[in-house]
């Protein structure tokens, strides 16, 4: 069994798993992308991180996946991390297009020495999750957008990891596939009980999927306010139409505007 | 209800009309493709012939289609073992040039100190005409074969190399970064990453490199003179012309120039095979 799903706690209850603390990123010594943030993830969480361009939103992933080093500051992972730790969604699927759907997932394992046959089950149960068991040996050409970012998303469980990154994955999709991509996500999340860092420029997006909204403004990139969304996973259509996921979406776009620097 | 009916049922009609009509044209297009070109060629030979025989054309100066196509057939087994040669030598010089080209762009990739080194040295060895390298090669090596092999490869492994090195530098960000998460080392980036993404770069070059690999080899043979094994195509050619047998002349450039179709042809196919199933540029689409 690959998905041995992760114990999700009620907020305020859940135990840490990662912390920024004072974390600034200075680029070529004046251009500041990201002035000291501080951030505790705990296990469970879904983090969305809103805000305008240029807040340090993908400084912050960059930073948080070792891909880049803070200027100052710390990121540190309760008990350590290492390899498999750690999934990753871009705002493209970023596939291999010379590889099949199976071969796509099988990456990350593959890169840790593992044969497909070891790892089989497991990248077909994660296909299985995303509902694209049946297009194992498709090549991503012949698959639509909205198919080639569930590719995306199955290679990023497939290690099952404590947590993982994503960078507005959906941005690029017509608003049909991305609401869908949406309920799927968080019935992956209900399943897999991961831990998720989502990008995103979107209001709507960060209400419906998030319980935790952390509101960035730009110029210099900070974190300006968190927000709650306390309401109750499992959530559905009824949630996007009731007057709470309203109230909530009318609070984050009040922050959000106070981080563009309007008057609220 | 009726009257949406009709229009469905006019609108219906008026489809299958074009459609049919661009089905036709798509008919026309498929078969004009190698008709024409074959219908110039019997054209040109037909005139051809009628400007030799209605100008009473002396063969020495100017040989009709059927003298040149009589010399094809006596002198075949000649000819045929000079096409033998020059096209093993062509191959060969290829396939020195796809091991040299592709490995010095693996090297250069794998350490900038190498390539910072030697590049500006494989461009000089690429902008100097081989015709003036090939008499010094052929002062300096000895075996005939040798040294018709360093002139081919030398004009044939700068396209495979230059192609190589923009394919290993032309990976996609985001799958580069995403092999960094995953801990990926060197040699399975390149391995998993850079090698396929290189690969339509490195056909590209390939097919370049199949021309010029005979072109390398035909200069050697030229260049070689008669002096050693001579006995390819290029030196058939040049034989001949001493002997003012034009027709054996045309018989045997008629021989480079099939060398030349086949090799791209061949390139061509194993382009397609191995890029079909997902490069845009093999991928045929419906509309």
């Amino acid at each position: 069994m690959a998905v041995r799903p992760h114990e999700t706690l009620p907020l305020g209850q859940r135990p840490p798993l990662l912390r920024l603390t004072h974390v600034d990123k200075i680029f070529g010594g004046d251009v500041v992308a990201l002035k000291d943030m501080s951030l505790q993830v705990n296990q469970g969480d879904f983090i969305s991180l809103l805000g305008p361009s240029g807040c340090g939103k993908s400084t912050a992933l960059r930073i948080i996946s070792d891909l880049m080093h803070p200027t100052r500051g710390r990121v540190e992972w309760e008990g350590g991390h290492g390899r498999g730790d750690l999934g990753v969604v871009f705002q493209e699927p970023t596939l291999m297009p010379w590889a099949t759907v199976a071969q796509n997932v099988w990456l990350p394992f593959r890169l840790a020495g593992k044969s497909y046959a070891e790892v089989k089950d497991d990248v077909l149960e994660v296909l299985r999750l995303v509902g694209l068991e049946k297009f194992l040996n498709a090549y991503p050409r012949e698959l639509s957008g909205g198919m080639k970012m569930r590719v995306s998303i199955a290679r990023a469980i497939v290690t099952n990891p404590r947590l993982i990154l994503m960078d507005e994955p959906f941005a690029a999709l017509d608003e049909i596939t991305r609401h869908k991509l949406n309920n799927d996500l968080l019935k992956l999340k209900e399943q897999i009980g991961c831990t998720v860092i989502f990008v995103t420029h979107s209001v709507f997006e960060s209400v419906f999927l998030s319980d935790r909204i952390v509101v960035m403004a730009a110029r210099p990139g900070r974190v300006l306010t968190e927000l709650q969304v306390d309401a109750p996973y499992p959530r559905g259509e009824e949630f996007r139409t009731s007057p709470e996921y309203a109230a909530h979406a009318r609070r984050a776009s009040e922050a959000l505007k106070e981080a563009m620097g309007e008057p609220a | 209800m009726s009257l949406a009916d009709d229009q469905t049922l006019g609108t219906t009609e008026t489809r299958d009309e074009d459609e049919m009509r661009r089905a036709r044209a798509a008919r026309v297009e498929r078969t004009a493709k190698w008709a024409l070109p074959v219908g110039i060629m019997v054209l040109a030979i037909l005139g051809w012939g009628w400007i030799v025989s209605a100008n009473d054309i002396p063969h020495y100066i100017l040989p009709g289609p059927d003298r040149v196509w009589g010399s094809l057939v006596d002198d075949w087994a000649m000819l045929i073992d000079a096409a033998y040669l020059t096209g093993w030598i062509t191959l060969l010089a290829l396939l020195l040039a796809v091991v040299g080209g592709a490995g010095l762009a693996i090297l250069f990739n794998q350490s900038k100190m190498l390539e910072l080194s030697f590049y500006p040295y494989a461009v000089i060895l690429q902008v100097t005409p081989v015709v003036s390298i090939a008499p010094l090669i052929f002062i300096y090596v000895d075996s005939k074969v040798a040294g018709m092999l360093l002139c081919a490869w030398l004009v044939a492994f700068f396209p495979v190399l230059s192609s190589t090195t923009l394919g290993l530098n032309s990976v996609d960000h985001n799958l580069r970064d995403l092999f960094r998460i995953y801990g990926a080392n060197r040699w399975q980036r390149l391995r998993y990453l850079q090698l396929p993404s290189a690969l339509p770069y490195f056909l590209g070059g390939l097919k370049i490199a199949g021309g010029l690999s005979l072109i390398g080899a035909v200069v050697a043979e030229l260049v070689a003179g008669t002096g050693g094994i001579g006995s390819g195509l290029a030196f058939r050619i040049q034989e001949a012309g001493y002997r003012l047998n034009i027709a054996r002349m045309f018989a045997a450039l008629a021989l480079v120039a099939a060398m030349g179709v086949f090799i791209f042809a061949a390139l061509s196919v194993l382009s397609h095979l191995l890029l079909r199933k997902w490069h845009e540029s093999a991928v045929s689409r419906e509309t």
